[in-house]
């Protein structure tokens, strides 16, 4: 009787350490997530609350006035749906074709050193880009003359962002087994042919990843277009949300907030449109 | 339909000769094995034939075409790949037609084709899935399909079953085999399973180091192997292979540490002609040409027992001869009594002499 009445207690000590166990482990990573959580709850509540200030609390009453007034801004919403588009598309585009493009050569090519290459050049760019590397990006655009227009941010934002891009993609068709490829070819199939039908969607997944990592990278730059623009009509949603400053250099916590929730919206779009439409992997080649 | 023809065909990996001076003609509809161990040139030497690889020496024609310099898609070939290399984002309909769609067939006349393969194939329903839904054996048959639906000139397999579980290699060989006799398209068929290559090739071209050591009939490259390597690569088990001298004092006679054999009067012609006395050779047994005995056989072999092995219907026994191991293949219904010391007599008819340098001696 004694041995019965002994095992118990310590099967409830031993539930009982285990449930604190859970408690502390449940209370510490939701402090953890609160960390992450509580800025994105302030953006998507703060914007519709007149009184906004860096406290999160329900708004009372629930407005749209804050979004009236950022629309009434005619140089923040032009930055922010067409300017920040034209350079954001535009270097998505140039970087996703140019890096596959240039991964797939890499990757196929029977070129020794191709690998060095591409560790190169990742090393190299990080080295190079960023604020060290403005006053001389800034000279040669000047002296290209493409200083002041789209095309100018486009191309040194895709710059930037090629070696890491290619260097993602390279894994992407690195994974694709080359027999996909020679099977296609002994089908009949010209060099171009191949790599449309055969290569191209099966890397097409690595391509969105990059695409829309691209996107947001120039989404959210600040120094290139600052530097290389002047015109404010062509200035990034990035650049105009200073417009909400006040000339003391203040932000109006209600109108950033508006601005701020509209500028994460196409971001969050265009990946949900990507998941939708081709999946979002960070890993190469499909399934066979 | 094509024949293929190598001419001192080379190719080098860097310093590797990965095919080293290749020559053989394989006439229209005739069905080719290449047999060898791994890495001794096979995928290589297919490679060759369907312009995946540049020769880099000799070359190869395609019927009266030199292809040597033609590029893949201009071979008309059908190949099929070792991982059978089925595009993952196409459907199986979809993947049999490819090499139709790259031809510009209309859909019509590709759909109706695709159609007829795909059921000769015993895959008609499965068209509309993925290669990742179906099983490996469906697989193999689409990858055999998109191979065929063209009627290319030649056919090209590599390892087509090697990624098959057994019972599911034997089904697909005996296909394999009938789909052959009903198309009847010249085809060169890479395989390093001996059984395979025999049950399926009108000729076996055994392969060794880049070189083609023999090129013949499956029953020819078995009953009259060219040289040791060919004998000990074909069947299971191999041949048995002891050293021993040619004594020709007295009784013509082959002595080897442990056994000595007489050699019949048309051996001993064939010896005499190419051999002198105390030449070094290797005489060749196939266990399956052995029998066991209760009692010592003159010009046998006796040793202790080494191994008992039941294979089901058919037994190995291994016998030490000297420092040598003998294999005898008997029914497992006849298994004797072993005793510790066991006698293995053979039909004299089936003993194969070789050179010391591996090369056959013509002795029948
Ligand atoms: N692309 C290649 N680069 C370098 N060496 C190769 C290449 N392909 C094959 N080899 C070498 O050539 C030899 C023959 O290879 P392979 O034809 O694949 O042999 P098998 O198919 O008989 O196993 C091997 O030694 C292999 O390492
Ligand atoms: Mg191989």
């Amino acid at each position: 009787m004694t041995r019965a009445t002994r095992t118990p207690p310590s099967q409830a000590q031993r539930a009982a350490r285990f449930v604190l166990g859970r408690i502390t482990f449940y209370v510490g990573s939701s402090l953890f997530a609160a960390f992450f959580v509580l800025p994105l709850l302030w953006l998507t509540v703060a914007p519709f609350s007149t009184l906004a200030n860096l406290d999160l609390r329900l708004p009372d009453p629930w407005s749209l006035q804050n979004f009236e007034r950022v629309f009434e801004n005619g140089f923040a919403i032009r930055a922010l749906v067409q300017n920040s588009m034209i350079q954001g598309f535009g270097a998505m585009l140039l970087v996703t074709l140019t890096a596959t493009l240039a991964a797939y050569a890499l990757s196929r090519a029977n070129i020794p050193g191709t690998t060095a290459i591409t560790y190169g050049l990742v090393l190299f760019s990080s080295v190079v880009t960023g604020t060290a590397a403005m006053v001389p990006i800034f000279l040669m655009i000047v002296q290209l003359g493409l200083i002041d227009t789209h095309l100018g941010v486009i191309l040194v934002f895709t710059g930037g962002l090629l070696p890491a891009a290619v260097f993602i993609m390279r894994d992407f068709v690195d994974s694709i087994p080359r027999s996909y490829e020679e099977s296609a070819m002994v089908a009949g199939a010209s060099s171009w042919r191949v790599f449309r039908d055969i290569a191209l969607p099966i890397v097409r997944p690595g391509m969105m990843v990059v695409g829309v990592w691209a996107f947001v990278q120039v989404w959210g730059g600040f120094l290139i277009p600052f530097i290389l623009l002047r015109d404010a009509d062509k200035m990034p949603a990035s650049v105009a949300i200073y417009s909400f400053y006040t000339e003391a250099g203040t932000p109006l916590i209600t109108l950033t907030a508006a601005y701020s929730l509209l500028y994460t919206l196409p971001v969050l779009l265009l990946y949900l449109f990507v998941n939708w439409r081709y999946g979002f992997r960070f890993f190469g080649g499909i399934k066979s | 339909m094509a024949s293929v023809t190598f001419h001192d065909v080379e190719k080098a990996f860097g310093t590797v000769k990965a095919v080293d001076g290749v020559n053989f003609t394989i006439t229209e509809g005739e069905f080719v094995c290449l047999l060898g161990p791994s890495g001794c040139g096979k995928t290589t030497t297919l490679r060759l034939i369907a312009g995946l690889e540049k020769a880099t020496g000799g070359n190869i024609q395609i019927g009266d075409l030199d292809v040597t310099h033609l590029a893949a898609k201009d071979r008309d070939i059908g190949m099929v790949f070792q991982d059978y290399a089925l595009y993952p984002h196409m459907t199986i309909g979809e993947n049999i037609g490819y090499p139709l769609k790259v031809r510009n067939v209309p859909t019509d006349a590709r759909a109706t084709r695709i159609g007829e393969v795909a059921k000769n194939l015993q895959i008609d329903k499965l068209l509309e899935r993925r290669p990742g839904e179906i099983s490996g054996g469906q697989q193999q048959r689409t990858s055999v399909a998109r191979a065929v639906v063209h009627e290319p000139q030649v056919f090209l397999f590599d390892e087509p079953l090697s990624n098959l579980d057994a019972k599911l290699r034997l089904e697909a060989r005996s296909f394999l085999k009938h789909l052959q006799r009903e198309v009847g398209v010249t085809a060169v068929y890479v395989t390093h399973d001996q059984a395979e290559a025999m049950a399926l090739a009108d000729r076996i071209a055994v392969m060794n180091e880049g070189r083609i050591v023999q090129m013949a009939p499956p029953l020819e490259v078995y009953h009259r192997p060219g040289t040791t390597f060919v004998a000990n690569f074909l069947g299971s088990p191999p041949m048995n292979l002891l050293p021993g001298k040619v004594a020709l004092d007295g009784e013509p006679r082959f002595v080897g540490e442990a056994f000595t054999i007489p050699m019949q009067s048309h051996v001993e012609t064939a010896v005499r002609q190419h051999l002198s006395d105390g030449a070094q050779v290797t005489v060749g047994i196939r266990p399956e040409h052995l029998d066991l005995s209760q009692d010592p056989v003159s010009g046998g072999f006796q040793g202790p027992l080494y191994a008992l092995e039941t294979l089901g219907p058919e037994s190995l026994v291994t016998l030490k001869v000297g420092d040598e191991l003998l294999t005898v293949r008997i029914f497992s219904d006849d298994a004797p009594q072993l005793a510790d010391t066991v006698h293995a007599a053979f039909d004299p008819e089936k003993l194969h002499v070789f050179r010391e340098n591996g090369e056959r001696i013509p002795v029948e």
